[in-house]
């Protein structure tokens, strides 16, 4: 119990290797075993982060449960782990969504052993970036994070569909996702990765907290360049680092590629979480290490988000790919996510006017339920797309049509969930948005009025989804004989379940999640 | 006087040959066991060599020193620091890894192993001697076998100009800095050539700006540095497996680490002074090779310049005579080593099956080899630098280094990460999954049990290695501290 | 139990059944509509009970009931989210309570419980009637119970649950989102009949909408909450606040803060009580069921709109002096006053029975819109309250007509569409309940002097703006008062009067007590109602009875409007209008047999000014320009992935660049070989030992190589 209480986050963090090890030995063919395996080995995480929910003081400062063990002392690097309320919430929708993602995946057929594995240890690469106190474990994370997510998409991912690149250049879609999403994230963290190895010259640790220290109180010229300069550029190495991965318009084309070829469950922890990361980076990193520029590019960076919003919205709604919809959709609830940290960012640290600060706060509030919100709803609209293709194999919404009486219960919960992500109040969509829209729009007034029109395209895309799939005529091919649609089986019911009690509760009583995001943020910047 | 563990490292192999030259060469069995049997002996005394130099006390250790020719002031000295040390340990992991995967080879084994294990006898002999001649009489014995283990066993088709060429560099390179070495030699005044007093013969800088560059880019050669890569790309291709093991784990190696023993470390005020075109050819090399490799279509060519790539790499870390950097290039040497030993098992492995090394005509092999294609993608994600790898840690440091000296440059650098992220995957997507064209279906057997060993026991280095740098580091640092002493405390 | 605790619960029961039908009851009718119906019946008897409790409190405009709790954590402070019974919402209460029971109870027998299930009914499609034979043998083709039934009473619940939240919410937020569930069940039930192309439309039309009055809802939620830093409407309406937002000026067109909320707001009324422009979704929804079109076109949703108004006013005229009107009052005034006569003059045209009554509601909404925008804040209460019932019956009494006239048809065999009025005719003698009270319903929608309850209440805007001086309000609203009476008439004439002019209009019968119960007594409401509000100084009855509403409702403001000193004029017009009306519509229709003999059927009119097809021109086609063209295709498509795909071309270029241009020609051959060549040349000119190449070339090299050591010596070391 002590040794549980002292080593609580790296054991959350390690134990999906653990069980991936585990799995590594057991034989190929043993498909039920390997699954069941790796479910409940998921669920321990889960389990833990609950406890760690329930122990965390969400009133004290500062970050908790921290434990720092040396690794690569030659460049002063240590593993050093730590929650706040931030990463609390990230860690738990991490390990919520992973073994929901898994037991989704319990109707992958081949190569199971290869797939499970690389899906803990896919996860601990995800909660590695949330728990990390140092920028090197950090990045580390960050980047092997890719790896499986990269197999996954390239191994499981649909086997149709081809993409031209250019003249009689084609590649499989799949490939041509899984390659552009490794190289494009890789790309883009490049400029982290030198940013942070410079950082790490000058100041000889990794270490986050006294990072935040050191780097704000930099003065003077720093590699014969002034140190506003250097900061500067750095600032937007790591924007761009964290951007691409949010993804934020114009950096979001990966996106509805990587989304649309994944496996079921490869898009929802791509939606639920990866995106996320980029999000968390944002609020860990780039404004508590740069208030001066983040305040400098607020106006830049609101109006990235705004037109993430407005034209997230606007391709989701000329899809006819049911679940390159969806994809464009994370685009436009992503966009509300930056749109509150510009905000946020925009006040800057300290600043007298008190109602200014209020609105950063709620600003950041909203922001942050936003993340958690949409790792919710897209994680499972992803799935109820994947339901569908499963039994239909399109995702052509002009090939449905009329379903709602053959599958009373899937379209229920779609319905549900769709309205979840369309924002619609009483549920959690909406909660996380209007504390945005509310806290953003005395700050970035203008701004927040245009992203009102991405707000009015959401229920424009959400509707079309649902008219397309459920309403209207019955396409009389899924009605009779082997084509016969199948309702959703109780697996499935079990894995969309959880995702809308959290998405009813956070609706209607929202504070026991935003209490300790709230306290979280008022400590963080 | 305690047991010379060194001498007899360097000659175990060296015995071994002669040992494998008596039995009659139909025996091949006989032969292969007795050779395996060789380099698992070397690879346990290196391990031992390694994991019980004493990081505290650092400096040489396992000191032996032997007269050879005293009139000449040349004598048989050997020690190991922190930077050979992971090398010996090197050269014993690619010996063993080397011997298991030529397990198959049929044509004259007992001529093949013989050779190889003269080639291992004289790397070693290159690790671990302290005495200039003796360096590059090891030297010289480490690259005459290849000529003849690269136009014997080799690819048919560029053998012979391959081994020429790859000779006559190495050969050329070899005699520059000799000359270097000599007048080196003649200044000191010493009349020794053993280079722990050389070090301390304070050369003048205007002598050591004058012969630095003969030095270390005679040596630099056999590193692959830019512009003299070529031979070691069509060395590779028309080397054997094994060999190319050995060519681009060890080989190339060997230059950089006499280059820095000899170049840098001999002459600092030297190096000080060019470190500017070391990291100006360098930089070609990372980049350069990175954007060749990505457009090749022969397999083995891909792996070829990623070397030439990597090894630029190296050399960055040298020039940036900063602690970190050069803790990070002793580290690649080592990575690296690892990493392209593994690649070329894979190549191989792949190559005897398909029969050819075409990209575009291979495909699905995850299927018939599922371990290759995992051993192989390890041995990528090492090559792009992949956190939670021996290369991460390797070239992270470098890169640190480089933003010391010049920012810059570690911005342009950088893109290679991104090109070489790139082809590996390409490589790994074209030839491991996809579907196998219809001529290899059923042609495909499975690969050997010693095969997988060995790939099995290069890919736990190399995860080991990238998940607890203080496996290695350490040692490489204490061999850094002695060579920023030399610097003048840089 | 508290009062305040009742009105806690208020909300609950509706949701509760939705939840319960949803998850277990869906199987079972009968289970389904006694849960609704309960639900309904609890809510009912509870808001009863609070409406009774309010009328005890003196002063209740002063001494509300309210309480809030803590929800949202914003920085140090709590966003409180509560409930609110101040007069204003009890009138709002009890009339809400009324209609929604009643329309609960009605949908039983409108959805025919008790009929066997239909042969070929599927989920999604108006049931088509179900063949029976009786014990003789003979076939009869009845009514078939609709297949969704459950789910019907499902969703109602859910909407009664939205319109009930709204109410008593204390807040903006809940407001919101009481108002935004509407909205989904609008969509919802719109969309019922889902196996319609048009209905799925309709459903589509209707949410977008009024989803683009809410985004600037919610923004002036937004604005309303940082700038007050609460939501609850009565620490909003405290004078100091009031005055703040007066005074502090916005960047946008001039207005005042309280102007610019009032009129963000405002948008939001627009597109839920649909008034132009943003009146298109309303008609269409008449794809719904029938109770749905009541429950949202009279009851419940609409009304919210204008509840929104009356809620906010204190916010909309915080700088209102009392004589000139603030920007924001005046754009409130003249799209009502413009709607009313607008969707009026639409009506006339229309034949489907509902639809003329959907833009009736369209224009009475306009009546209170326009009321509220020249301040006359308790006659807009009170023509919504009125409103709210005679429109619900009416809406009941038509659907009950179209039962009838089905009923008839799926005697006769016919097929004909049953909501057109010139299928109709000679209904009274069928469907007497049905006549009379949908007659009263009408005659209380035409302002019917003295005994209606629409008389009075149309009577008292008519006043206000008369008695304010808003000339042009007052013009308007009378010409539509005057085409309201008509299009009533007609209505009633083409659908009771004369003779049938079908089959099935002939064998219509009366519909059962489930349907005309809830008519009969929404007609005691819209006759008695009236009387609450009689000003005192009318001529003869004036004072008989006193005042009570304006005393009551009046209470809700800071300070109670006094009520107008009487005059005549306003009177007689209204009493021109409505009699005159009738009396015309009447005399036209009278003879009026088929369409092409009313001279009304102007297609500029049919086609509702053509609306619909500006708006699919304006907007629904650009946006999916945009999306599909502009957005996907171009910008992400080409030009983004355009620029990534060159990126990685360059590369590859440049990667074989150097191979093919540099690495081998350069390197390879003239470096590399180019050495060995010289070497060989130089060898072989040597000509002294003649051992192999190799070792030629490597002595050769080996001898150049020291002379250019040398050469290197004595040249760079020398100097």
């Amino acid at each position: 119990m002590n040794f549980l209480s002292s080593h609580l986050l790296t054991l959350i963090l390690f134990f999906p290797v653990l069980a991936a090890l585990v799995i590594l030995f057991l034989p190929k063919d043993e498909v039920k075993a390997i699954r069941w395996t790796a479910l409940v080995a998921s669920l321990v995480p889960f389990g833990l982060s609950v406890l760690l929910w329930m122990r965390f003081d969400s009133s004290a400062s500062g970050f908790q449960f921290v434990e720092q063990y040396p690794w690569y002392e030659a460049i002063h690097s240590t593993l050093h782990v730590g929650v706040d309320g931030l990463s609390l919430t990230m860690v738990l929708l991490t390990t919520l969504l992973t073994p929901l993602a898994i037991l989704a995946s319990f109707s992958i057929k081949e190569r199971v052993k290869a797939y499970m594995i690389l899906f803990l240890l896919l996860e601990t690469g995800m909660l590695g970036v949330f728990l990390a106190l140092d920028l090197l474990i950090f990045f580390v994370f960050w980047e092997i994070g890719l790896v499986p997510m990269y197999f996954l998409i390239n191994q499981w991912g649909s086997e149709k569909g081809e993409r031209v690149l250019w003249g009689k250049v084609k590649m499989q879609a799949r490939n041509y996702a899984s390659l552009k999403f490794m190289i494009y994230t890789m790309a883009g963290s490049l400029g982290l990765l030198l940013a942070i190895q410079m950082l790490g010259v000058l100041f000889q640790t990794y270490d986050l907290p006294s990072l935040y220290l050191k780097w704000n109180a930099l003065e003077g010229t720093v590699m014969g360049l002034p140190v506003a300069t250097v900061k500067a550029i750095a600032f937007w190495a790591f924007v761009v680092a964290f951007a691409v991965k949010v993804p934020v318009w114009p950096f979001h084309t990966w996106l509805p590629d990587a989304h649309t070829e994944a496996p079921t469950a490869g898009s929802m922890i791509l939606a639920g979480v990866l995106l996320k990361l980029g999000a968390y980076g944002f609020l860990r990193l780039v404004l508590p290490l740069y208030p001066a520029e983040a305040q400098r590019f607020a106006g830049a960076l609101a109006f990235l988000a705004v037109m993430a919003i407005v034209f997230g919205a606007f391709a989701s709604y000329g899809q006819t790919d049911f679940k390159r919809l969806v994809a464009y959709s994370s685009v436009n609830h992503m966009g509300i996510v930056l749109l509150g940290i510009a905000a946020a960012a925009k006040v800057g640290l300290n600043n007298p006017d008190v109602a200014l600060n209020l609105s950063k706060n709620i600003a950041l509030n909203g922001a942050v339920l936003q993340m958690f919100n949409h790792g919710l709803s897209a994680a499972g609209m992803f799935f109820l797309v994947g339901v569908i293709y499963e039994r239909t194999h399109t995702r052509n919404l002009n090939d449905f049509g009329g379903l709602f009486p053959l599958v009373p219960i899937y379209g229920g919960i779609l319905l549900f969930t769709s309205m979840a992500s369309l924002g619609l109040p009483g549920l959690n969509g909406f909660v996380s948005e209007f504390l945005v829209v509310r806290g953003a729009w005395p700050i970035l007034t203008v701004y927040t009025a245009i992203a009102m029109l991405g707000l009015l395209f959401t229920g424009a895309y959400i509707l079309k989804s649902i008219k397309q799939v459920l309403h209207g005529p019955l396409n009389e091919h899924w009605a009779h004989g082997e084509h016969r649609l199948t309702e959703i089986n109780v697996r499935e019911i079990v894995v969309m379940a959880p995702l809308m009690v959290l998405m009813l509760m956070i609706g209607i009583w929202p504070a026991w999640i935003l209490d300790v995001i709230n306290k979280a943020v008022m400590m963080l910047f | 006087m305690q047991f010379p563990i060194l001498s007899v490292i360097v000659f175990t192999p060296m015995a071994a040959a002669m040992l494998i030259l008596l039995i009659k060469s139909e025996r091949k069995n006989e032969i292969r066991v007795t050779a395996l049997a060789a380099a698992s002996l070397a690879l346990l005394l290196s391990l031992w060599v390694y994991f019980s130099y004493d990081k505290a006390v650092a400096g040489y250790q396992f000191v032996e020193k032997y007269n050879w020719m005293p009139m000449l002031g040349i004598s048989l000295h050997f020690g190991v620091d922190g930077m050979s040390a992971p090398l010996v340990l090197l050269t014993g992991v690619v010996m063993f890894t080397g011997v298991l995967i030529s397990w198959g080879l049929d044509d004259r084994p007992r001529e093949f192993f013989a050779f190889l294990f003269i080639l291992a006898s004289g790397v070693f002999g290159v690790f671990a001697s302290l005495d200039l001649f003796m360096l590059f009489f090891f030297y010289e014995i480490a690259v005459f076998p290849m000529y003849l283990l690269i136009s014997i066993w080799g690819w048919i088709k560029t053998r012979e100009y391959a081994a020429m060429k790859l000779t006559l560099y190495l050969f050329i390179g070899s005699v520059v800095s000799l000359i270097g070495a000599l007048v080196m030699y003649w200044q000191s005044g010493l009349h020794t050539f053993d280079m722990l007093a050389l070090e301390q013969a304070a050369f003048s800088p205007g002598f050591q700006k004058l012969w630095f560059p003969f030095v270390f880019f005679g040596f630099a050669v056999l590193g692959g540095i830019f512009p003299f890569h070529n031979w070691s790309p069509d060395g590779h291709v028309a080397a054997p497996t094994a060999v190319s093991m050995f060519h681009a784990g060890v080989l190339m190696k060997l230059g950089a680490f006499a280059a820095l023993r000899v170049g840098i470390m001999l002459l600092p005020e030297g190096a000080k002074s060019w470190s500017w075109l070391i990291m100006g050819l360098a930089l070609v090399n990372i980049v350069y090779g990175a954007f060749i490799a990505m457009v090749q279509t022969d397999f083995k060519y891909v792996i070829g310049f990623s070397s030439v790539s990597h090894m630029g790499l190296v050399m960055m870390g040298f020039s940036t005579l900063t602690r970190v950097g050069l803790t990070g290039a002793g580290v690649q040497m080592f990575s690296h080593g690892v990493m392209t030993a593994l690649f070329f098992a894979a190549v191989g492995m792949v190559y005897d099956r398909a029969h050819t090394r075409d990209i575009p005509r291979l495909g699905g092999m995850v299927k018939p080899m599922p371990l290759v294609a995992v051993a192989f993608i390890i041995g990528g994600l090492v090559s792009m630098g992949m956190p939670g790898f021996s290369g991460f840690v390797a070239e992270f440091p470098i890169f640190m280094g480089i933003w010391q000296v010049r920012p810059l440059v570690a911005i342009i650098a950088a893109i290679s990460i991104i090109v070489t992220a790139a082809y590996i995957m390409l490589v790994i997507r074209r030839v491991f999954f996809g579907s196998m064209p219809a001529e290899f279906e059923g042609h495909i057997g499975p690969v050997a049990v010693q095969d997988k060993v060995a790939l099995v026991f290069l890919c736990v280095i190399m995860i080991g290695l990238g998940l607890f740098p203080s496996l290695m580091v350490p040692w490489v640092q204490t061999g850094v501290q002695h060579l920023l002493s030399l610097l003048g405390g840089a | 139990m508290t009062t305040e605790t009742i009105i806690w619960l208020l909300p609950l029961p509706p949701l509760l059944a939705f939840f319960l039908i949803v998850l277990f009851t869906n199987r079972h009718k009968a289970f389904s509509h006694s849960l609704a119906v309960g639900a309904a019946g609890l809510s009912w008897l509870g808001s009863m009970l609070v409406f009774v409790r309010a009328l005890g409190v003196p002063e209740f405009g002063k001494e509300v009931f309210e309480s809030a709790i803590n929800w949202l954590p914003t920085g140090e402070t709590w966003l409180k989210i509560g409930v609110l019974i101040d007069p204003l919402s009890a009138a709002t209460l009890f009339f809400v309570a009324w209609t929604v029971l009643m329309i609960f109870v009605y949908s039983i027998g409108y959805h025919n419980f008790g009929q066997p299930a239909g042969n070929h009914d599927r989920p999604g499609l108006p049931p088509h009637g179900a063949t029976i034979q009786d014990e003789k043998g003979h076939k009869h083709s009845v009514p078939s119970i609709e297949p969704m039934y459950s789910r019907f009473f499902a969703f109602i619940g859910l909407f009664a649950f939205g319109m009930y939240t709204l109410v008593v919410s204390n807040n903006l937020l809940t407001f919101f989102i009481g108002w935004e569930i509407m909205g989904l069940c609008s969509y919802l039930l719109i969309g019922f009949w889902y196996g319609k192309e048009s209905a799925r439309d309709a459903a589509v039309k209707a949410f977008m909408t009024t989803r683009v009055g809410d985004v600037f809802m919610l923004l002036g939620i937004a604005f309303l909450y940082s700038a007050t830093g609460t939501l609850s409407f009565r620490e909003i309406f405290r004078p100091e606040m009031l005055h703040a937002l007066a005074t502090t000026a916005t960047p946008f067109f001039g207005l005042s803060a309280a102007g610019f909320i009032g009129l963000l707001l405002f948008i939001g009324t627009v597109g839920k009580s649909a008034q132009w422009p943003l009146h298109v979704w309303l008609p269409d929804a008449m794809e719904g069921p029938t109770p749905v079109s009541a429950m949202i076109h009279a009851a419940t949703m609409v009304s919210a709109g204008v509840y929104a108004v009356l809620r906010m006013f204190p916010l909309i005229t915080a700088d209102f002096s009392g004589h000139a009107l603030t920007p924001t009052m005046s754009i409130i005034a003249f799209i009502g006053a413009f709607t009313a006569l607008f969707a009026a003059t639409i009506a006339v045209a229309q034949n489907d029975i509902k639809r003329v009554l959907a833009y009736s509601t369209i224009s009475q909404l306009g009546y209170m819109i326009a009321a509220l925008g020249i301040g006359a804040y308790v006659a807009a209460a009170f023509h919504l309250i009125a409103h709210a019932f005679f429109k619900a019956l009416l809406f009941l009494g038509s659907g009950s007509v179209i039962h009838g006239v089905e009923h008839g048809a799926l005697h006769t065999g016919e097929h004909l569409d049953a909501n057109d009025m010139f299928n109709m005719g000679g209904l009274r003698k069928k469907m007497p309940i049905t006549f009379w009270t949908f007659l009263i319903g009408g005659f209380a929608l035409s302002g019917f002097p003295l005994l209606t309850a629409g008389f009075w209440s149309k009577d008292e805007i008519l006043a206000d703006a008369f008695g304010h001086g808003h000339w042009a309000v007052f013009a308007t609203l009378a010409v539509a008062a005057f085409l309201t009476a008509f299009y009533t008439m007609r209505q009633v004439t083409l659908t009771f009067l004369g003779e049938p002019r079908t089959q099935a209009a002939e064998h219509a019968q009366e519909t059962p007590w489930t349907m005309t119960l809830p008519l009969v007594v929404l007609a005691l409401f819209a006759v008695g109602y009236g009387w609450v509000g009689i000003p005192e100084d009318f001529p003869l009855i004036g004072g008989l009875l006193p005042n009570w509403f304006h005393e009551f409702v009046g209470g809700t403001l800071a300070e109670r409007p006094e009520s107008l000193p009487f005059n005549f004029l306003p009177l007689l017009t209204s009493l021109v209008v409505a009699l005159g009306g009738l009396l015309v519509g009447w005399l036209v229709y009278r003879k009026v047999k088929s369409p092409q003999q009313d001279r009304l059927q102007i297609p500029l009119l049919k086609n509702k000014y053509y609306f619909d097809e500006a708006y699919d021109f304006l907007f629904v086609r650009p946006a999916y320009w945009v999306s599909e063209t502009f957005t996907y295709m171009f910008m992400d498509r080409a030009i983004i992935d355009g620029i990534l795909h060159t990126f990685g071309r360059v590369a590859l270029w440049l990667g074989s660049f150097l191979r093919n241009y540099f690495d081998k020609p350069v390197i390879n051959e003239f470096i590399g070989d180019g050495t060995g060549n010289i070497v060989k040349k130089a060898g072989s000119s040597l000509r002294r030992i003649q051992v192999g190449r190799i070792q030629s070339y490597m002595l050769a090299s080996f001898i150049v190589v020291v002379l250019f050591a040398v050469l290197y010596y004595f040249l760079i070391g020398g100097v």
